[in-house]
């Protein structure tokens, strides 16, 4: 686990949680008063009836973050936890990106659109948003990309992850700078904009 | 065979299925329905306590001296809300409980109500686990599912918050239903390697000791701990929590360390090769600074919570289990063997750090009581404490001799534990003998519950340690805040002697060494509640003394 800059750690937590009134609250509170910090979080129904997936990024000093996983299983209503950070996991994040787009630049912007393979969902007079999935760095390249033309609104999701089905590692998600962080899966922190790569 | 009965019912059915014979309580608005079935059900003895921490805390006494559930109820809003400090002081001990408190009805919740609550999001923090049930119908099966959670794995308390109407609820029961729990994981036997990791670890130690905590106690494993500790010949120190879980006359038994534990307790950690932690989760108070805490020493943890593991010391073999189970594991696996010049070196060590000192003095002083309760009860008693010097001494000078004989709120610290936790250790414990070990400061928190040991004829011994003042607040402040004496003198204490007297109960004075075994004699010959004030001096630092965060290289020793 590479510490970033500031010191801090991540770690990417999959959990498989009751789909009950409470349970966020239950799992927030915990990460409170444990002092775990939430980078990110998806939440959303599984294929098992009752029962909801929870991704969460966690970032916090290194001693504190390895506890995450452990403590979330106390939780009577989390049914499973994993600490996947260090496993061959393929993750995606979804942004919906608003861009201001007058007629001159329009063509531009499209074609940035074709070449990162994103969907356009919505063309206005003024402005056209667009749906882009993938590893974070494709999404802020994208994002740095239509700087120019003036972002309206950025509206990014909690990332989502899953263990590989094969032993055959896929398309990088565009994190791993080295070899060495690679075989471990280490994510380093970015520091200063969240929009900068 | 499904019933269809009232909510209240319900309630009381699963009680009992579940082997509840006794709760402590006291009614409110909306528990009231519940109240009102009790006559029905005459196995569930009710004890009406006086505030609603003293349900708690009787409960969690009743719990910890008999291994069972205790039960506490209480109505919503303020009543629900006093149980918390009881709560969460179970919570810290990992004590079975399942407190049961009304809501208001179910139309009503959200809108503010007179005497609303949210006290399942306020009891997230010190629940084990906490529910709020909408149908009557739910009601059974969420009952068992408490008390599976509250006495299995790490056990600790439940709460079930009731709308009133819900108990009034017509609903079916189902006491067969079985409890579906998906993802609860009860530790039992450990994993083989472990167990071989930790074997291999013990049998090429050469200055071992065990470090036996609250898991020892609540797992019940005193005769298991003491079958491992003389085949290895391994000191045995328990952790505050762990007192009375290794009898204190024994050669092997090597006191408690710590911030205030026996000073050659905490050398022989510092100086040992291996620390076998059974069952403890290194506490800060036993640990100071984690960087400088027995560093020369590799250690092995046996716990059934998985999370302490790491959490607070780097651990070289982890072993998680049930220690019952873990110790029917591994004590074949370890050699039986001895290690004659490390038990001569910690000899040497309790020799020339005695840190059990009584002051020699003609004043009366703790240490002195507590050495003559331990003495005429022969270590054979029920011990309850608050929180502060007269608990760190009750810890150092009663000589347990008798498993499972220790109740002290070594987690949260709260203050006033030791009157009404007496209280439930004495209903559970009909035979035996409670001494409640009590500060003046912490006895007028919870001293209302003296009306509760009248009432219900509980022979429950009250020993005030009574120096008018908050001592290890004095003490603090002299040693911290150069002196700086601040809201820690009583002025206005009363006559804890015409107080009991006030109660119906025997009040008896004692000022004198001398009058300290005739005193403590009549009390334990007396057929019911007695309240011994005992007026010790006024200001006696308590020794040894490792400050909060340090480690052993700041220990201070008695100067005297």
């Amino acid at each position: 686990m590479a510490a970033a800059a500031n010191g801090t750690f991540q770690r990417t937590i999959a959990a498989l949680v009751q789909d009950r009134p409470g349970v966020l609250a239950r799992i927030a509170g915990l990460f409170r008063r444990r002092g775990f910090n939430i980078a990110s979080l998806a939440v959303g129904r599984s294929e098992r009836p009752g029962l909801s997936r929870m991704t969460f990024v966690v970032e916090g000093p290194e001693e504190v973050v390895r506890q995450v996983a452990a403590q979330l299983d106390r939780l009577i209503d989390v049914v499973e936890v994993h600490d996947i950070t260090e496993q061959n996991i393929v993750w995606r994040e979804l942004a919906l990106i608003k861009v201001k787009a007058n007629a001159g630049e329009r063509s531009e912007i499209l074609e940035l659109a074709n070449i990162f393979r994103v969907n356009v969902i919505d063309i206005g007079v003024e402005s056209l948003t667009m749906e882009i999935s993938g590893g974070r760095q494709k999404i802020d390249s994208l994002i740095e990309l239509l700087r120019k033309f003036g972002l309206e609104e950025v509206i990014r999701t909690g990332r989502v992850a899953t263990l590989r089905g094969t032993l055959i590692e896929g398309e990088d998600d565009g994190l791993f700078q080295s070899d060495a962080s690679k075989a471990t899966y280490i994510l380093p922190i970015p520091t200063g904009d969240s929009g900068s790569v | 065979m499904s019933k269809n009965l009232t909510g209240s019912q319900i309630v009381c059915e699963a009680l009992l299925k579940e082997g509840v014979s006794v709760v402590f309580g006291i009614p409110g608005g909306a528990i009231l329905p519940l109240y009102g079935v009790l006559s029905q059900y005459p196995d569930l003895r009710h004890i009406l306590v006086r505030h609603e921490q003293g349900a708690a805390h009787a409960a969690d006494g009743y719990a910890r001296s008999t291994g069972t559930v205790g039960v506490a109820f209480a109505t919503s809003g303020p009543g629900a809300t006093n149980l918390i400090t009881g709560l969460a002081t179970a919570m810290m001990d990992s004590v079975p409980m399942v407190a049961i408190t009304g809501q208001v009805g179910r139309s009503a919740i959200g809108t503010d109500a007179f005497q609303e609550t949210d006290i399942t999001g306020a009891t997230l923090p010190v629940t084990k686990h906490n529910y709020l049930v909408m149908r009557a119908d739910d009601l059974g099966r969420t009952i068992h599912e408490a008390f599976h959670i509250a006495r299995t794995g790490r056990s600790g308390p439940v709460l079930i918050d009731i709308p009133k109407d819900v108990f009034i609820e017509m609903g079916n029961y189902d006491p067969d239903e079985p409890v579906d729990l998906p993802g609860y994981k009860v530790p039992g036997k450990a994993d083989e390697a472990q167990i071989d990791a930790a074997a291999k670890l013990i049998n090429e130690s050469e200055r071992p000791v065990i470090l036996a905590g609250h898991g020892v106690v609540l797992s019940r494993s005193f005769d298991e701990l003491r079958e491992f500790a003389e085949k290895t010949q391994t000191p045995v120190i328990t952790t505050l929590l762990g007192i009375s879980s290794f009898p204190e006359n024994h050669v092997l038994s090597t006191g408690f360390p710590g911030m205030h534990g026996m000073a050659y307790a905490s050398l022989a950690l510092d100086q040992a090769d291996l620390i076998i932690n059974f069952g403890s989760r290194f506490d800060d108070r036993i640990v100071g600074d984690a960087k400088r805490f027995s560093t020369g020493s590799k250690k092995i943890h046996v716990d059934i919570d998985p999370a302490e593991i790491n959490k607070m010391i780097t651990v070289d073999a982890a072993v998680i289990g049930n220690i019952k189970d873990v110790f029917a594991q591994l004590t074949p696996k370890v050699n039986k063997t001895t290690h004659v010049e490390w038990l001569q070196h910690i000899e040497h060590l309790k020799a020339e750090h005695p840190s059990l000192r009584i002051p020699e003095t003609d004043r009366l002083m703790g240490q002195h009581v507590v050495k003559a309760l331990s003495d005429v009860t022969k270590g054979d008693a029920i011990i309850t404490t608050g929180v502060g010097q007269h608990q760190m001494w009750a810890a150092q000078h009663y000589q347990f001799t008798n498993a499972n004989s220790w109740l002290t709120s070594g987690g949260l610290g709260t203050m006033g534990y030791e009157v009404p936790s007496a209280i439930g250790a004495q209903v559970g414990n009909p035979g035996r003998l409670v001494w409640s070990i009590c500060g003046d400061g912490g006895f007028q928190m919870t001293m209302m519950e003296l009306a509760t040991a009248a009432e219900n004829h509980l022979p429950v011994k009250y020993a005030i340690l009574n120096n008018n003042h908050l001592g290890m607040i004095t003490q603090w402040q002299s040693f911290f805040y150069d002196g700086d004496y601040q809201a820690e003198t009583y002025t206005g204490n009363p006559d804890f002697v015409k107080l009991a007297e006030a109660y119906g109960i025997k009040g008896i004075r004692v000022t004198k060494q001398n009058e300290l075994e005739g005193a403590i004699r009549e009390a334990n010959a007396h057929d019911g509640p007695v309240v011994i004030d005992f007026v010790i001096e006024k200001v006696d630092d308590l020794y040894p003394m490792i400050p909060a965060g340090q480690s052993i290289e700041e220990l201070i020793e008695d100067p005297n």
